[in-house]
């Protein structure tokens, strides 16, 4: 215990000296510091002053339990001060460093403990951000509470040497209060307010200095730490049901509202009778959900449009459904779909029985065949290299996984598909880094811009795993062409990383000129492993329900880890035994995919040629069954505030629901994803009308 | 530096030939064999090789042999008989029936309303965690497969694409990675990779004994607590089969309760998996965990039932399981998550008709019921005839043989040695109990459902043949 006293003394001393020739406390006296004294002398100061300073620690408690704000930035005030003092004591003295502090211009401000200086002194991280805290002005109460436990957890015998520091600070609210007078056990009780919390840092003296060692530097913030976590947990309970005791089940109800508190649920034994929790990574998943895609198809749900029965519904133009040759098929499956489930000798075990999680064969070989078909047989794929999964999202899930690992990163360029965030981000843990493309560029792939992002990644150390394009690109529509696939390779090539190709949407190509990876991969002696196909069913063959996703990769150990995975997404065998029998029908699938392609570019071009006449551009698009049209004109701010603005006023107003480009990424504020695959050419003049409302108004206001 | 050093024995001529070519060449090889494993992009992901390469479990093993020899009648009656697969396919028959009569109806929908039920609705976008109607046919079902007795609530139904996905969702949402399950053992071996693959959860065995008839004790419950405690491991849940998955036991009430008094205790969840609740073929009564919620005022919060069609209705190619979860939280998740693993919309639509046709179900269940039962009395007094003990269970489409009379020594590795007598030589492949992770050697699933009535004498006869190799050995 001497020498921790003995630290206290001298640290005392030296406050003390410090406050008393301060320019701004005591602008008459000393401009310097004054020159250390000896051990003895500052004992004696410090006893000199006990006895007068007293009352001073009453009023500082007052100010800390008051709701009143003047008293709470008093307070911060206080104790940023009193950091400061601290802190330049003991660096003055320990030599490590003389910073030059800066000193409040005027009394009445509050002074704020600049983070560079605790940075500097070798303060422990946590107990560093409490007193960020603390010296922070914001007057709202908890950051009161939160000093005033954290100093009164810590309070001892030595309070009143710390205490009187305080006082010098506390000129205005010195006005005399018999009340106060007359109760000078609080002061013992629970000590002096802000003074008190200079002791926390005196103990990491002990560290700054070489003496304190383990137990000073580490025991005690973290145990400061555990304090107030918990304290925190507690007062926040507190202050929802006043009268009871905080019980435990109450606390951890709250304690998701807690900032910071509800990831790490490790507290999670302290209240054996709370509610059960759910998982921590969970939390992140179940807290996104308001984002304006899965709000507009809310409100889609809720009132959706139909001819008949409800006119003034909402148009649903932000899913990429495909109805343009959904008759086609329909009418296959009433025809074939009864023996196409069962199959031509009715053999029920067929799709009862458990059958491979990764795909029948028989279904591989078709959707190979149908792959090669779409792009006009100038690649073969081969079936063995082809994973079956329930959609697309469970494609890339599984793909991103067998990739990377949590925390590595791909490389997208934006605009991107808005899925892409759950598929990757969240059970993967995969991060994406976005690659701005521009509409100067018709929002083709920058490598520049590819090449800057890689090696910013690679300097916050970030493992770039790969890069996932769409091809077509969702939501542009354009097509990438040859000479940027080739160039994609190589980079990945030189960077050795993996590319995922995205090509849902592959046989709903309207233009010319499409050219998949597997395409560039043949072609040349690339090293092929490296390059992974998503395919989707549901997009090109208007068969969205039947959720059918491909994985089509060229690295066997890829393609083993996914077969392996495939069993937490396999598609049930009734929808398998169909599509064999949809998939081998030859002459209807060219029939089907060569009018529907004639349809989907018919309506193209209807479709923007009208919103050309609303005076709204699209990017020229080739794929796809959307247009990514230029609305940057409407809004009334060139922002992403603007832009949801709008989308808003096109939900409500105008009953559309489109896809704003913030969603998808787009650096550039104003553009929209409008799916027009799920209309009927007669539904085109409806919405056409309901557009140009909102474009009079945005143009009439402006 | 290092390549430099070997060089110093060239320059100073003190190395010799050894030193001066050997090494630099050995060193450059092994830089470039690096350089090349390390530019080459053809391994996976880290946490994905162990996948890729996962080490068979004998139950995987065999499964996979089967698939190549399976047994046939008439075309291969050499091939190795299947005991291994869960699977039922004794009422395959009824199932065929009703969908030869409506599976045109269930599919397009019948005659006039054809936008409305038909093929639209199995084309167009689905909610991913299943269409209401197929939700509340499904809770239907469940209520009457557990006796009537109990109702569920379609909106705490999540549908997913079977029930691997929905353990490994409920998995992910209650734990976070490096926290651990209690799973009883005996348990069914899929649980391994359901569970820990991708969710990073691990299992802690909690060991039952043939002596306890393997039904859970809560002292040894309690024992797996302290220890993962002790090791600072954050245990968030017991997962229970019920009706048990290699035994075919049934959990008594009482011990459910203990159980849920334990998991409120601790604050923990606890996970029923009742995938078998239509396969009981004995007379004890199975007590569901809803039961035991809705009859006493226990925190529900914490509980999850597993559920599936795959046994009960012996559709396991249609690969639908739900989760029945009474935490709000879970639901939320669980139904967000259900976009990587959804069902298909055409097996939705059909399940819809064939579910909600109540008197074809009731009608199935109870035919079901007999047909296993009177497949488990022919394999048991087969078992009996040989002289091989077995588990009496009512439950499971599953035999738990006590076979330790055929080993030498009681061990794992004698076990396995039986076990791949069994497979290669009596060509029968049955479920090793070390692959349940069971503690005491010698016992064997055997899974009698995939066969016909023939085929099990065969089976046993060949089991027959084993047990007079050990006795003429001995």
């Amino acid at each position: 215990m001497s020498f921790r006293r003995d630290i206290w003394r001298f640290v005392n001393f030296h406050i003390q000296s410090s406050l008393e020739h301060s320019p701004f406390l005591n602008p008459l006296r000393g401009k310097a510091f004054p020159p250390p004294a000896p051990p003895k002398e500052c004992l004696f100061l410090t006893r000199a002053g006990l006895a007068t300073r007293q009352r001073s620690s009453v009023r500082s408690k007052r100010a800390y339990t008051s709701e009143a704000s003047r008293d709470d930035w008093k307070m911060t005030d206080d104790v940023s001060n009193s950091c400061q003092w601290i802190c330049r004591n003991i660096c003055q003295h320990t030599r490590f460093f003389s910073p030059s502090l800066p000193l409040s211009p005027a009394p009445s401000q509050p002074i704020l403990l600049p983070p560079r200086y605790l940075r500097t002194s070798l303060l422990p991280s946590l107990v560093r951000t409490q007193f960020k805290r603390t010296a922070a002005p914001a007057p709202a109460p908890w950051h009161s509470s939160i000093s005033f436990r954290f100093v009164s957890i810590f309070a001892s015998t030595q309070k009143h040497e710390f205490s009187k520091m305080t006082r010098p600070r506390h000129p205005r609210t010195r006005n005399p209060d018999p009340e106060e007078d007359s109760k000078p056990t609080t002061s013992s009780s629970s000590g002096g307010g802000g003074g008190t919390a200079m002791r926390v840092i005196v103990p990491l003296q002990g560290v700054v200095q070489g003496r304190g060692g383990l137990v000073l530097g580490s025991v005690i913030p973290c145990a400061l730490f555990y304090f107030l976590q918990l304290y925190l947990k507690r007062n926040r309970s507190r202050e929802e049901h006043p009268p009871p005791p905080p019980s435990p089940s109450s606390s951890a109800e709250h304690l998701p509202e807690v900032p910071g508190l509800q990831r790490t649920l490790s507290r999670a034994h302290l209240s054996p009778r709370g509610p059960a929790h759910v998982s921590g990574r969970v939390n992140a998943i179940l807290r996104s959900g308001d984002s304006p895609d899965i709000v507009g198809v809310k409100k889609y749900l809720e009132d959706a449009y139909d001819k008949m029965s409800n006119p003034d519904g909402v148009i649903q133009l932000g899913l990429a459904e495909n109805k343009v040759g959904s008759d086609l098929v329909r009418n296959w499956l009433v025809e074939n779909g009864r023996e196409a489930m069962l199959g031509d000798e009715l053999s029920i075990s067929g799709i009862t029985n458990y059958q491979p999680f990764d795909g029948l064969m028989e279904l591989k070989v078709a959707v190979a065949e149908f792959m090669s078909q779409a792009i006009e047989g100038a690649v073969s794929f081969d079936p063995s290299q082809i994973v079956l999964t329930t959609g697309a999202s469970a494609a890339i899930e599984m793909l991103s996984f067998c990739i990377a690992d949590a925390g590595n990163a791909f490389l997208v360029p934006t605009p991107y598909y808005p899925s892409f965030d759950c598929d990757l981000k969240w059970r993967s843990g995969v991060e994406i880094i976005p690659v701005p493309c521009r509409s100067a560029d018709g929002f083709s792939l920058n490598f520049t811009a590819l090449d800057l992002a890689f090696s910013q990644a690679k300097k916050r150390g970030v493992k770039v795993r790969g890069i996932i394009i769409s091809n077509p690109s969702d939501p542009v529509g354009s097509l990438p062409n040859r000479e940027t696939l080739y160039n994609l390779l190589d980079f990945a090539t030189e960077k050795n990383m993996h590319i995922i190709c995205n090509e849902v949407f592959v046989g709903s190509t309207h233009g010319e000129g499409f050219l998949s990876m597997a395409q560039v991969a043949d072609s040349e002696d690339f090293d092929r492993s490296r390059v992974h196909i998503i395919y989707s069913l549901s997009e090109d063959l208007s068969l969205i329900g039947f959720n059918v996703g491909v994985i089509y990769s060229f690295n066997q150990n890829v393609v083993a880890a996914a077969k392996k995975l495939a069993r937490f997404s396999s598609i049930s065998s009734p929808t398998q035994r169909m599509l064999v029998s949809l998939l081998s029908d030859t002459r209807f699938m060219q029939n089907f995919i060569r009018i529907s392609r004639e349809k989907l570019g018919k309506m193209y071009m209807m479709f923007t040629g009208e919103l050309r006449q609303l005076g709204i551009e699209c990017v020229k698009g080739s794929g796809g069954s959307y247009c990514w049209a230029d609305m940057s004109g409407l809004i009334r701010s060139y922002s992403e505030k603007g832009e949801l603005e709008l989308w808003d006023k096109l939900l409500n107003t105008a009953k559309i629901n489109v896809t704003p480009g913030s969603i998808c990424h787009c650096i550039e504020p104003g553009w929209f994803r409008f799916c027009f695959t799920a209309l009927t050419e007669e539904d085109i003049p409806l919405v056409m009308k309901r557009l140009q409302k909102v474009t009079e108004t945005c143009k009439s206001r402006s | 530096m290092r390549l430099v050093v070997p060089l110093r024995g060239i320059v100073g001529g003190r190395g010799g030939l050894i030193l001066g070519t050997f090494v630099p060449c050995a060193l450059f090889c092994y830089l470039h064999i690096r350089r090349l494993r390390f530019l080459a992009t053809r391994r996976v992901s880290e946490r994905a090789e162990p996948i890729a390469k996962a080490e068979e479990s004998p139950y995987y093993v065999g499964l996979g042999r089967v698939s190549q020899d399976p047994f046939d009648e008439v075309a291969n009656p050499n091939g190795i008989i299947q005991l291994g697969l869960s699977e039922n396919r004794l009422c395959l028959d009824l199932i065929e029936e009703w969908l030869s009569e409506n599976l045109t109806g269930a599919m397009i929908g019948h005659g006039g309303d054809k936008r409305h039920l038909g093929i639209g609705g199995i084309t167009g976008y689905q909610p991913h965690d299943g269409v209401t109607e197929l939700k509340e046919a499904m809770a239907g079902f469940m209520s009457q497969v557990m006796g009537g007795e109990i109702s569920f609530d379609p909106s705490r139904i999540v549908l997913t694409a079977g029930a691997t996905p929905a353990i490994e969702i409920l998995c992910y949402c209650l734990a976070d990675p490096g926290d651990a399950f209690l799973v009883p053992t005996p348990y069914y071996p899929g649980f391994d990779r359901d569970m820990t693959w991708r969710t990073g959860v691990e299992l802690i065995p909690v060991h039952c004994h043939g002596a306890d008839n393997f039904i859970l004790s809560i002292a040894a419950l309690q024992q797996a607590f302290n220890q993962a405690r002790k090791r600072g491991q954050r245990v968030q849940g017991i997962l229970i089969s019920n009706p048990s998955n290699p035994v075919g036991n049934l959990l008594p009430q009482k011990t459910l309760h203990d159980i849920l008094d334990f998991a409120r205790k601790k604050n923990i969840h606890i996970i029923s998996d009742e995938i078998f609740a239509g396969s009981i073929h004995g007379n004890e009564e199975f007590f569901s965990l809803a039961k035991i919620l809705d009859a006493e005022n226990f925190d529900k919060s914490r509980a999850h039932i597993l559920y599936g069609l795959s046994k009960d209705l012996s559709l396991a190619g249609f690969r639908v399981g739900v989760i029945y979860s009474y935490n709000d939280d879970v639901l939320a998740a669980a139904k967000k998550l259900t976009r990587f693993s959804s069902v298909s919309a055409p097996t939705q639509r059909l399940l819809i008709s064939l579910l909600s046709d109540t008197s074809f179900i009731g009608r199935y269940l109870e035919t079901n019921r007999k047909r296993i039962r009177k497949m488990y009395d022919i394999f048991v007094s087969g078992l009996k005839e040989i002289g091989v003990k077995y588990v009496d269970s009512s439950g499971g489409l599953y035999c738990w043989v006590d076979m330790s009379g055929l080993m030498h020594s009681h061990s794992v590795k004698e076990e396995l040695e039986l076990w791949d007598k069994l497979l290669n030589v009596a060509k029968v492949n049955a479920t090793p109990g070390s692959a349940c992770h069971s503690i005491e050697p010698g016992w064997f699933r055997c899974c009698f459902t995939t066969l016909s009535e023939g085929n099990i004498r065969i089976a046993i006869e060949r089991i027959r043949k084993v047990a007079e190799m050990h006795k003429s050995s001995r």
